[in-house]
C-alpha cells in the first residue's frame, strides 16, 4: 500500500481542520441565536414578556393606520406587529425619517404593567427594497413599462 | 496552477496587468462615483441618503473578499507551499483593511440620517468591526514574522481560521433579528430597482479591478524587496 503523498497528507490534514473549525462556528451562532439577537419580535414580547421595567429592544412593523400624534405635539402611539402579535409602543421625541407606516422599527425602552411598551429611542429599519421616488409614485403598469425602457 | 507560481512568469504577467488593472479600475470607479452623486434618483423612503451605497456596498464586498484572497492564499500555501501564495495574501491584507475601514464609514454616515443612529451593536455591525480588528491583527502578526524571522505558516494558519468571520459577517442578518436589512443583491435576484442595480454593479466591478491592481503593485514591490535583500546578500558574500 502506498503512502500518502505529503502534498495530499497536508491537503486531507487541512481540510478536515476547516470543516471541523466551520463545525464549531455554526454550533456557536446556533447557541447564540437568541442571545446575539438585536431586539425581539412582538411574538417574542407576548410570549415570554420581559419584566416590567426592563431595558429591552421591541423590532417589527409598524401597523398602518396606527401611528398618533398626541395633543403636545412632540408625544406619538402606534403599534407594532409581526403578524401574529401586536404591542402598542408610546414614544416623545425626535423620530427618524424612514420612520412611517408599514416601515420596520426598533425601539429601545422597557415595557409599562399595563402591556405598553415606553420607548425611549426609535430607530427606524430599511428594508432591502431600493426603488425611486418617481417609481413609488407610479401605478403598476407604468412601473412595468418604466423598468422595461431601461432594460 | 504550478506554472503561475513560477515568480518569472508571473512578473511578466504582472508588469503589463497592473497598470491596466488599475486605470480600467479608477475609471469605472470614478464614473460610479459621479454617477451616483449627480445621476441617479432619490429613494422612495431614503430621499439623498441612497447616494452613499454606491460607494458602501463595493467597499464593504472588498472588505469581505480581500479575507477570502487572503484565506484562499493561505490554504494554498499550507498546502501546496506556493511561495507567491503567501505574497499574495501579505499583498491582499492592507487593501483589504482599507476596504474594510471605508465599509465602516460609509456605512455610519448612511446609518445617521437612515437608522437614526451612527453606529449600534448588532450582529451584522459587530462581525463587520470583528473583520477589520482581524485585518489589523493579520498586518501585525505578518509584519512581525517577516521581521523578527519565523515561519511564514503562523500568519497563513491566522488567515485560514479568522475566514469563518466571512460566513457569520453574510449569514448574521438572517440567523439574527439585526437592524442591519438583508442583502438586497443575491443569487435569486435583485429587490433594487435597475436604476441603482446597475450603479451599484458597476461600482462592485469597478472596486474590484482596483483592489486586483493594488494588490498585483504590492506583490510586485514584495517580490523587488526579496530579490534586492538576496543581491545585497550575494554581494556581502563576495566583497
Amino acid at each position: 500500500m502506498n503512502a500518502l503523498k505529503p502534498k495530499h497528507q497536508r491537503l486531507v490534514l487541512l481540510s478536515v481542520a476547516l470543516v471541523a473549525l466551520i463545525g464549531a462556528a455554526l454550533l456557536a451562532a446556533w447557541a447564540l441565536r437568541n442571545q446575539a439577537s438585536y431586539f425581539y419580535v412582538p411574538s417574542d414580547m407576548a410570549a415570554n414578556p420581559p419584566a416590567p421595567g426592563q431595558a429591552v429592544r421591541l423590532g417589527g412593523m409598524v401597523e398602518q393606520g396606527s401611528l398618533k400624534r398626541r395633543a403636545d405635539g412632540l408625544t406619538i402611539d402606534f403599534v407594532v406587529g409581526d403578524g401574529k402579535a401586536r404591542v402598542p409602543v408610546v414614544f416623545s421625541g425626535i423620530v427618524p425619517d424612514l420612520f412611517v407606516e408599514g416601515s420596520g422599527v426598533v425601539a429601545e425602552g422597557s415595557l409599562r404593567p399595563d402591556g405598553t411598551f415606553a420607548a425611549t429611542d426609535l430607530l427606524a429599519k430599511h428594508d432591502e427594497n431600493y426603488m425611486p421616488r418617481e417609481l413609488a409614485d407610479m401605478t403598476e403598469a407604468q412601473k412595468r413599462e418604466a423598468i422595461a425602457e431601461t432594460e | 496552477m504550478h506554472g503561475f507560481a513560477n515568480p518569472a512568469r508571473f512578473l511578466r504577467i504582472a508588469r503589463w496587468l497592473t497598470p491596466a488593472l488599475l486605470v480600467v479600475g479608477l475609471a469605472m470607479t470614478a464614473a460610479t462615483v459621479v454617477y451616483g452623486l449627480f445621476y441617479a434618483p432619490a429613494e422612495r423612503l431614503q430621499g439623498e441618503t441612497v447616494r452613499i451605497i454606491f460607494l458602501h456596498i463595493p467597499t464593504v464586498w472588498l472588505g469581505m473578499a480581500g479575507w477570502t484572497t487572503i484565506a484562499v492564499a493561505s490554504f494554498v500555501e499550507l498546502v501546496w507551499r506556493h511561495p507567491l501564495a503567501g505574497i499574495a495574501a501579505r499583498a491582499a491584507a492592507v487593501p483589504g483593511a482599507v476596504f474594510t475601514a471605508l465599509g465602516l464609514a460609509t456605512g455610519s454616515i448612511w446609518g445617521r440620517p437612515a437608522w437614526g443612529a451612527w453606529w449600534v451593536w448588532d450582529g451584522r455591525l459587530t462581525s463587520f468591526l470583528v473583520l477589520l480588528f482581524l485585518y489589523l491583527g493579520y498586518i501585525a502578526l505578518a509584519d512581525s514574522v517577516d521581521r523578527e524571522g519565523g515561519s511564514s505558516r503562523i500568519p497563513a494558519i491566522f488567515g485560514l481560521v479568522g475566514a469563518i468571520n466571512i460566513p457569520i459577517i453574510h449569514f448574521s442578518v438572517t440567523w439574527w433579528n439585526s437592524l442591519h436589512q438583508p442583502p438586497s443583491l443575491t443569487t435569486g435576484g435583485s429587490a433594487m430597482a435597475p436604476a441603482f442595480l446597475w450603479g451599484v454593479l458597476a461600482g462592485v466591478l469597478g472596486f474590484s479591478l482596483l483592489f486586483g491592481g493594488v494588490v498585483l503593485a504590492r506583490m510586485r514591490a514584495i517580490l523587488a524587496g526579496v530579490q534586492a535583500e538576496a543581491r545585497l546578500r550575494r554581494k556581502a558574500l563576495e566583497g
